[in-house]
């Protein structure tokens, strides 16, 4: 699971070593994120996110328990729980801005996790399998996320709910009654916003594990670093604490003190100000919008306006936004460089920066503003970019590419001097 | 920390640059200041968390009641809810005052005359919560018809305590007479509970 010159877990207590005999819990803990995990010695800020993205779980469930001691899951009164969550519970205005903007800030920092992966090529061999375990936890994030948003039964929650179980209708003949046993009901209303709940509570117990498989998968090849070029000898290491304990530490207070000032300053800047008014299901609020976090892909979902070879536009849209997603699942066999490091790859690197990420960004302005006019028009070609990046340019880019050469290990990297043997 | 084994391990000099005059290392102080600094942090943060719990501004809010009390002749009772609590308000009859006052206050679990337990000059309201000081049962009694108990004021039928006619506690496993919560009359006939 490790390299040979890891270190060994030693109990310096008694009481340490009795545990360690009979449960080697305090051994596996070391060897996992103690002085046993030999880490690559190069990591930049970017490794940091996927500790922050833990921490950001953890929040979300401690925050989140914390709710529903409070919360009740009844369409007359969801609503008004939430308020009294606000008004009435002690400290129950900072639990709840906490969760509220703790969920926007698990995507952001789990996005630049994404793409620290996509740059850095770590979802190629041997790492294929954390990559997919990636992925799926980033699919049980976004039905979570969802699922959250409805429970405060405002305008944006109901409509949310009627427009996100709306495309499963889109499949043809079983659609409308899969949507219907979705809601259990023509409309979302009680059995709607209970099953919800019931699922919003669940699942991040399995995003939790889920996590701990992608840790796991992680640890059989170890970490990746940003020259891609794996550990060859003890030179290239350093024990994950203290060195990345302490780094690692360093980023969560930065993390912390971003997510404080938002939490407390500005708690409703990530939110949208129709979710405050009950919801109305007589109703639909003027201009609906998901949360940031969803802007690109409802681009990908309005880029159909036309049907196209007898599929309906809007079962095209749908199959289109959770295909962009699913792409994921084979890019590491789409991208079949050897490289691994976008550092390393002129190409690649070209497209990523100037292709991929403005792509994203278009498509998530596309995604915040009217379906209408020149918005449409730039969100088709965004969204078209989006699939031709992974499906055209990056399988062309891996074969005509002429990669730079890479350091002979990390250590050469780092020192610029040879490993010693 | 593994700061001392690889102080041990650096090399002369460089011990040497990190000791300082008295011969402790910044790296220590920075380490045990940064350590401390996240547990003062995470203390803060328990605080919200725990406090949660407490009874929420909307429970306190329920704090008083008024009742009003004219409807009530010497030897009934009425049971009233007061902070999602029982509270019995019972008109006692002379023989009950009588019968209360003449109990040696020495021979009492919980020491405590009848005056002390009542409004001067309204020594026949007695006004307590109907929650047994054992284990929080209702006692029976306040309703006509109810066992009354060997003592003629309460009865608890869940473990056997007998209270008397001032509410205290004379016989049975509880500790304490019934407790009189905070009360006033502000009329001759309404009475402010909390």
């Amino acid at each position: 699971m490790s390299f040979p010159w890891a270190n060994e877990y030693k109990p310096q207590h008694p009481v340490m070593q009795w545990v360690d005999e009979r449960l080697p819990l305090p051994r596996f803990v070391y060897n996992a994120i103690g002085g046993g995990y030999p880490v690559p010695r190069n990591l930049n800020y970017f490794w940091n996110f996927g500790v922050l993205a833990g921490v950001a779980l953890v929040i979300q469930i401690i925050t989140g328990i914390i709710l529903a001691m409070h919360y009740y899951a009844s369409v007359d009164g969801a609503f008004n729980s939430v308020e009294h969550i606000m008004r009435d519970v002690n400290g129950g205005w900072f639990l709840r801005y906490a969760h509220m903007n703790g969920a926007s800030f698990f995507f952001i920092v789990v996005y630049i996790h994404i793409f620290r992966g996509l740059y850095f090529g770590s979802y190629k061999a041997p790492r294929e399998m954390i990559w997919l375990l990636g992925v799926v936890i980033f699919l049980l994030m976004m039905a979570t996320a969802f699922m959250g948003y409805v429970l405060p039964w405002g305008q944006m929650s109901f409509w949310g709910a009627q427009v996100i179980t709306g495309f499963f209708s889109a499949i043809p003949v079983v659609g409308e009654p899969l949507r219907q046993w979705l809601l259990g009901g023509f409309a979302p209303d009680q059995a709607a916003l209970n099953r919800f709940f019931s699922l919003h509570y669940l699942l991040p117990f399995v995003i939790l594990g889920v996590v701990i498989l992608h840790v796991w998968a992680l640890h059989i090849p170890g970490s990746s670093n940003p020259t891609g070029v794996e550990v060859k000898t003890e030179s290239d290491t350093v024990p994950f604490h203290p060195y990345y304990t302490a780094k690692d530490g360093f980023g969560l207070g930065v993390f912390l003190t971003i997510f404080v000032l938002v939490t407390f300053f500005a708690p409703n800047m990530l939110g949208h100000p129709d979710n405050y008014i009950p919801a109305n299901p007589l109703s639909t609020p003027a201009h609906i919008v998901p949360e940031w976090y969803f802007w690109p892909f409802y681009a990908i979902l309005r880029a159909f306006t036309v049907d196209f070879l007898f599929i309906p536009a809007k079962l095209l849209g749908v199959i289109a936004m959770f295909g962009s997603i699913a792409l994921l699942f084979f890019l590491p066999w789409l991208d079949t460089s050897p490289v691994r490091s976008g550092n390393y790859r002129p190409l690649f690197k070209k497209f990523f920066w100037f292709g991929l990420i403005p792509c994203i960004i278009i498509l998530a302005i596309c995604g915040v503003k009217p379906a209408e006019g020149k918005w449409i028009l730039l969100g088709q070609l965004a969204g078209a970019y989006y699939f031709a990046h992974f499906l055209i340019i990056l399988p062309i880019v891996s074969r005509i590419e002429k990669t730079e050469a890479l350091p002979n290990s990390i250590t050469e990297a780092v020192t610029g001097q040879p490993a010693a043997a | 920390m593994a700061t001392v084994e690889q102080a041990e391990s650096m090399t002369e000099t460089s011990k040497v640059e990190t000791l300082g005059e008295e011969g402790v290392r910044r790296r220590d102080f920075i380490h045990i200041a940064a350590v401390s600094w996240a547990g003062v942090g995470a203390a803060a943060v328990a605080l919200p968390l725990v406090n949660q719990m407490n009874p929420s501004a909307d429970v306190r809010a329920l704090a008083s009641i008024e009742v009003d009390v004219s409807a009530i002749e010497p030897g009934q009772a009425i049971k009233t809810s007061w902070r999602k609590q029982p509270v019995f308000v019972r008109n006692l009859t002379p023989a009950e005052v009588a019968e209360a006052n003449k109990v040696a206050i020495g021979s009492l679990r919980d020491p405590q005359t009848l005056a002390e337990r009542t409004k001067p000059g309204k020594e026949n309201w007695l006004v307590t919560l109907g929650v047994c000081t054992h284990l929080g049962c209702v006692p029976l009694g306040a309703a006509a018809g109810e066992v009354k108990g060997e003592f003629g004021g309460y009865f608890c039928p869940c473990h056997g305590s007998h209270y008397d006619t001032a509410g205290r506690i004379r016989k049975g496993p509880a500790p304490l007479n019934l407790e009189v919560p905070e009360f006033a009359f502000i009329s001759d006939t309404v009475v402010k509970i909390g």
